[in-house]
């Protein structure tokens, strides 16, 4: 193995069914019902997806849900901006822990 | 992709060649033939039924280039529907039940005989439908058409493939996007496209790359909240249609090494319902020399339609033409894919 990454184990994913497949059902039967039209239209929703693939990392996810925009109607601008608002809370977080350490700084220091 | 300013066969582009497109997208590489997935339909082989529509291709000149036609449309093609063929389809018309034409081209505004073959076949109550690509309606010479069109209550379909410049641009050409809106609002001064108008103006999308289009109802309301939103246009419906591996597009597929993939996703989206229905069943396409196609993508591959007689609309005969069985290739996977595809968008 070359990379721990594959592209082509994407289309590998349901052959994980085969060590728990009730499991794998019931994870297939939510995740479908989880990308239906609702409240979010269904572009609203792989915005979302591509979003959280940038903030976890996950290269199949971004591949995937980069397709699901395009074939859910999003175009570049609007995923770019998903990739922004997943950033900036990234970013953010890790800022926000800022406070944590001043806190500390507080107690430690004169 | 840079943007092209001539068609493929002007650039002796050997894909110009139908033949070497047939070649290529026939090869099966592994996928079922399109014949044996249509018989998850129930039926056993793809059959025309009765004619609705006639689609008239009135000629491949075009005052655009879209990167994704499967025309090769353009300026430099020459290729264009006589007077006398248009005299064999009126002819055609009146010796069939078939209430709807379809004018398709390349641009059909740029046909010399445009206005006369519309004005002949309303004088025989037909429907009319024309595919117009918006940036003619604002080209000098052409600035009288779109009141022409309201005047003969035409119905006018036109692509425009997002809601904004960027993706509209890149597949059809820059500054297409802006002139394409400033027609709109001619046409809409007109009536189009306003509930009551009478004057029905249609809206088309295709995916401007490698993928599959999205559910029709869910992107016109994105289109039409944007469109009025940004721009203060309307129109009545959207059409997505999915791209055809022929042609440009097929070039483009390959050039971009995304040909195996996209075939995969179309075999796997497989829809026998929107198979089902697919537009063939009731549409006949006329080319511009007047031979027949089951639709207009087997006319841009040369497929003439399979009947001993009547393969040239001057021995039309419609007893002959239902029921003839439909020429298919691994091509037909974008019509059947997902919710279907046709030129009035999903089937399914």
């Amino acid at each position: 193995m070359d990379t721990y990454y594959d592209p082509k184990d994407l289309k590998k994913f349901s052959e994980i069914s085969e060590g728990a497949p009730e499991l794998w059902k019931k994870f297939n039967d939510w995740y479908t019902e989880v990308f239906k039209e609702g409240a979010l239209s269904e572009r609203e929703k792989s915005l979302i997806a591509l979003a959280v693939a940038h903030a976890v990392q996950c290269p199949y996810c971004i591949d995937a849900y980069t397709q699901a925009c395009l074939e859910k109607g999003a175009d570049l601008e609007q995923m770019t901006e998903a990739v922004h608002v997943a950033s900036a809370i990234r970013g953010g977080a890790s800022l926000v822990h800022g406070v944590q350490m001043k806190n500390v700084n507080q107690k430690l220091t004169m | 992709m840079e943007a092209r300013h001539k068609s493929m066969k002007a650039f002796g582009s050997e894909l110009a060649s139908p033949e070497v497109q047939l070649e290529i997208i026939n090869r099966r590489n592994g996928f079922p033939s399109f014949d044996e997935k249509y018989k998850e339909t129930g039926e056993e082989k793809l059959r025309a039924g009765k004619i609705e529509i006639m689609q008239v291709n009135l000629g491949k000149m075009c005052n655009q280039v879209c990167k994704h036609c499967h025309v090769d449309a353009g300026p430099d093609r020459k290729e264009i529907m006589t007077r006398e063929t248009m005299e064999l389809c009126l002819s055609a018309l009146a010796n069939s039940g078939i209430q709807t034409v379809d004018l398709t081209g390349g641009a059909p505004e740029m046909n010399p005989h445009f206005k006369w073959f519309v004005t002949e076949i309303k004088k025989m109550d037909k429907h009319i439908i024309v595919r117009s690509n918006l940036t003619i309606l604002v080209t000098n010479g052409f600035e009288d058409y779109p009141e022409f069109l309201a005047g003969n209550k035409v119905e006018i379909v036109s692509s425009l493939p997002y809601y904004k410049a960027s993706f509209t641009d890149r597949q059809r050409g820059s500054g297409v996007f802006e002139k394409s809106i400033k027609a709109m609002k001619i046409l809409n001064g007109l009536g189009y496209g306003k509930e009551n108008s009478g004057l029905i103006f249609n809206l088309v999308y295709n995916p401007v790359g490698a993928f599959l289009p999205p559910g029709q109802e869910c992107l016109e309301k994105d289109y039409k909240r944007e469109l009025a939103k940004n721009f203060g246009v309307v129109f009545n419906n959207l059409y997505t249609i999915t791209n055809m591996p022929i042609s440009r597009y097929l070039d483009y597929l390959l050039a971009s090494g995304n040909y195996e993939e996209y075939m995969q996703k179309l075999v796997n989206a497989f829809n026998p319902e929107a198979a089902r229905n697919v537009m063939c069943k009731y549409t006949l396409s006329i080319g511009w020399d007047g031979y027949l196609y089951d639709c207009d993508f087997n006319q841009m591959l040369e497929l003439k339609v399979k009947t001993g007689n009547s393969r040239h609309i001057k021995d039309f005969d419609h007893h002959i033409l239902e029921g003839r069985e439909i020429i298919t290739g691994q091509h037909c996977f974008g019509c059947t894919a997902g919710a279907g595809s046709s030129c009035g968008g999903e089937t399914a």
